[in-house]
């Protein structure tokens, strides 16, 4: 993971004392709030329905246990002793105080922590594949090129004030965990047949409003020309992108609007002018930033040692845990482990205080002091011996964050919903909760097999609501919670949109409608491997749709 | 609204004259877009200074003709948050080599200070008395950078480098 | 419910209060008839008209040091006198998430640690 040297730990720093001289001003009234709202956006602070809302921001979603420690602190400290992973790799605390936060805020910036890029209309937390680094299937370590451009968008002094936000990711493997096509810009490192290493770069990626899945304007860009293109990008839409509606402001409806050959064509014209300047990315400065990502010393192992066969015949549950949370990893002897943060009725995506400093301990232990947060809102430990599975599973059962649901229909994405935003029109939680207990027998999920369901209180989708397999956005008609239900949304290299499958169902018969929805998967199914998401793709959605308003 | 140039609050020298008003004999004046592209011969060539004021919603190329007889160009900020005045700046000084003043009009709050002078503004109509009062000490908050812009300080990226890449023309390091 | 962030004209077709977010803590406020704010319903003033929403409004917006975000928002009257919040949204914000709070799982996680440790 990448070590910040003197130059980051003092930008942090002396972001901090900028914001503290702020939020004095504006507690004084020197600053009216409508000056001072894109000032503490910038930061990362929101205001929502019970308090302020600190969105803190975990680049790419690496964290070292002493952060992670000074997370849990946070939570403890200056909230309510627990805090929220995010669909986009951050963290958000929901009761903070305003005239705390510049407190608040130093304590993060002591482990290099802070809220830059979370909010606000600049690029945003550039996310990436929860297992970059140590995943069999992946190019490279994606994390250096999104280090790289992090630091570069990093209080950009033209970009900071855009139409609206930018979403970032960048992906490394041929199977897209990092969800690159409903990002504003996704960029999938690649080599070309000469075995130069570039980027396919697309664009125009969201959801929300009116989706989009992001189309390519460049299938392979030198990896020496990402900065200059990237900036080449983000220039053309600070200057084109509609600044009229927020509704049309993302970069998605400009790249619709000119189309994707037109928009390409802007966008190349201003990259000949820069591409040979300051921006080149040399070897020199490459190594640099590459010299201070620390990778752990891995021992020699070998793979599936005895004991651990033995451990998964003596132990059920353990031998459950094996083949849901623990994936390959590309050391031999290592493991890719994934901590589950969906537990039966609890809130997809919430860790307290005290699992958060479990869980340092046990990275410390068993993982090298490195933890992963994810996009579906679980958390990773990326570097585990095998030999030590068994006496880690024991130790993360103890939290509660091993129960073996990863990937299945309770592992469920959501926003926080009107239960805490001020952007929502319904909750989101209290269903996703409702869900977890119909489906909390495991056999049966193991049955149903992967499927994601997706939850959205409001149609910004913070949820992603769109590409889940299940995907359901709440609504209001006449003060009620109503949902939308769709299926067949996918987020991965073969992305695609869900499809509405009927009329909003009310608040009380959601999670009786996924119940439907899943039972007609396993009737419908060709065979027991196939999985749902693939039944729907074959049968289309009218059989759903049939028995899901057969009575209703 | 005070003027603000080399971090102290100045007077300013030009005077802002309207599409139908008569242009004083020498006096630097600024003038819209339109007055400048209707009488851009005469504005030129008179005797006096001659600034014209840019509206953010159009590309600076069209300018660029110009440039050489412009000794200011003063962008807009029509709120803070619409930020396509920096994009502008950027053009003028690092893609054009506009060496004249670029001043910044509008809605300019002391928490852009250090953004607009990155982007290569050197003049500031402030908003407010009690912001430009404090610019110089502003745009010192911050000593890392992680951009390289026009402003000639050495991004972190190249600072962190032993080896010097060799400069190219223009190129700023 | 519809965000009333997107509220333009205030359209009074009930009895409303204003309400906002504290300044310095974010919590729930509610404006006063004779000017500052309460963290109760009990005691805001309420409008059943435009012109006196209108009003409270303008009170409430120009206190920009104390609140923030204000807007407006219906009430219930019940026939004892009481005021209830006249929608999910505004009984969510005044009594809280209509969830338990991960901290209570944590205190029960605690008590299970400390059974453990003596064990």
């Amino acid at each position: 993971m990448y070590v910040y040297d003197a130059f980051d730990r003092t930008l942090v720093t002396e972001r901090v004392a900028e914001f503290r001289d702020q939020v004095a001003r504006r507690l004084s009234g020197e600053l009216t709030e409508e000056e001072f709202k894109p000032l503490r956006l910038l930061n990362g602070v929101y205001l929502q329905l019970h308090a302020y809302m600190l969105r803190t921001a975990i680049p790419y979603g690496t964290l070292s246990s002493e952060q992670l420690r000074m997370l849990a602190q946070v939570a403890r400290k200056y909230d309510r002793g627990y805090g929220h992973f995010t669909t986009r790799q951050n963290i958000q605390y929901h009761w903070i105080k305003l005239a705390e936060l510049p407190d608040a805020m130093a304590d993060l910036a002591s482990v290099g922590m802070h809220g830059m890029q979370t909010s606000g209309n600049v690029v945003r937390n550039i996310t990436t594949d929860q297992w970059a680094g140590v995943a069999p299937d992946e190019i490279e370590d994606p994390r250096l090129w999104a280090e790289i451009i992090r630091q570069h968008v990093t209080l950009h002094p033209e970009f900071s004030f855009m139409p609206r936000k930018f979403k970032i990711a960048v992906g490394a493997a041929a199977h897209d965990r990092a969800a690159l096509r409903i990002h504003d810009l996704g960029l999938r490192l690649h080599r070309d047949d000469a075995g130069e290493l570039g980027f396919e770069v697309m664009v125009g990626g969201g959801l929300g409003r009116t989706p989009f899945l992001a189309q390519t304007i460049k299938p392979f860009l030198h990896k020496r020309d990402v900065l200059s293109y990237v900036e080449a990008i983000l220039r053309t839409y600070n200057q084109f992108g509609r600044r009229d509606n927020i509704y049309k402001a993302r970069i998605k409806i400009l790249v619709h609007e000119l189309g994707p050959e037109a928009f390409a064509k802007e966008v190349d014209a201003e990259w000949q002018s820069i591409k040979d300047g300051a921006l080149v990315l040399d070897d020199a400065v490459i190594g640099d930033i590459a010299g201070r990502f620390q990778y752990p010393v891995y021992e020699k192992l070998t793979d599936s040692p005895p004991q651990l066969a033995a451990a998964r015949r003596a132990d059920r549950g353990f031998d459950a845990w094996m083949t849901n949370s623990v994936a390959n990893h590309k050391v031999p002897g290592y493991a890719i482990v994934t901590l589950s943060l969906k537990p039966e009725g609890g809130t997809p995506g919430d860790a307290t205080a005290a699992q958060m400093d479990a869980i340092a301990e046990v990275a410390d232990r068993y993982s090298f002091g490195e933890i992963r947060v994810g996009h579906e809102q679980n958390l990773v430990l990326p570097h585990v011996a095998q030999r030590d599975l068994p006496a880690l599973w024991r130790a993360l059962d103890a939290v509660g964050v091993a129960l073996p649901n990863v990937n299945f229909i309770s592992d469920i994405i959501s926003c926080p919903g009107l239960d805490y935003c001020s952007l929502a029109n319904a909750r989101s939680i209290p269903i996703a909760q409702e869900i977890t207990r119909r489906f909390q027998n495991l056999d049966l999920q193991r049955d149903l097999g992967r499927l994601h369901v997706n939850i959205s209180g409001c149609i910004n989708a913070c949820g992603h609501h769109h590409v889940g397999h299940i995907g359901i956005l709440g609504v209001e008609k006449n003060g009620e919670e109503f949902y939308q239900i769709t299926l067949g949304g996918k987020a991965d290299e073969n992305a695609v949109l869900g499809t509405l499958i009927g009329p909003a169902v009310p608040y009380v018969q959601v999670a009786d409608v996924v119940e439907d929805i899943a039972a007609a998967y396993l009737e419908l199914r060709a065979r027991p491997d196939e999985l749902f998401i693939d039944t729907v793709k074959r049968t289309g959605i009218e059989p759903f749709r049939e028995r899901v308003y057969a009575a209703r | 609204m005070p003027l603000v140039e080399n971090g102290k609050i100045v007077e300013d020298r030009y005077l802002r004259v309207d599409d139908a008003a008569p242009l004083p004999e020498r006096t630097p004046v600024i003038v819209s877009a339109k007055r400048f592209f209707a009488e851009a011969d005469a504005l030129t060539r008179r005797d006096g200074s001659v600034g014209v004021l840019w509206p953010n919603d159009r590309r600076v190329a069209e300018l660029q003709p110009w440039l050489g007889h412009l000794a200011l160009v003063a962008l807009h900020f029509p709120k803070f948050r619409d930020g396509r005045a920096y994009s502008q700046a950027r053009l003028l000084r690092e893609q054009y080599g506009y060496g004249g003043t670029l001043r910044a009009t509008g809605d300019v709050l002391r928490d852009q200070f250090t953004f607009l002078v990155r982007a290569g503004f050197d003049s500031f109509e402030v908003k407010k008395p009690a912001d430009a009062r404090v610019f110089a000490e502003s745009v010192e908050r911050y000593s890392v950078f992680y951009q390289p812009t026009a402003d000639g300080r050495v991004p972190a990226l190249r600072k962190r480098v032993k080896k010097a890449p060799a400069a190219k023309s223009g190129e700023t390091v | 419910m519809t965000s009333p962030l997107e509220q333009k004209k205030i359209k009074v077709t009930g009895p409303v209060v204003v309400t906002a977010n504290r300044t310095g803590d974010g919590a729930v406020i509610y404006r006063l008839a004779d000017g500052g704010w309460t963290t109760t319903l009990d005691g805001a003033a309420i409008a059943t008209n435009a012109a006196l929403a209108h009003e409270l409004m303008t009170a409430a917006l120009a206190d920009d040091l104390g609140a923030v975000g204000a807007y407006v928002a219906p009430v219930k009257l019940l026939p004892g006198g009481q005021v209830r919040p006249g929608n999910l949204r505004e009984l969510i914000r005044l009594g809280g998430p209509t969830i338990e709070l991960p901290v209570a799982i944590a205190t029960a996680a605690r008590v299970l640690e400390s059974e453990h440790a003596r064990t």
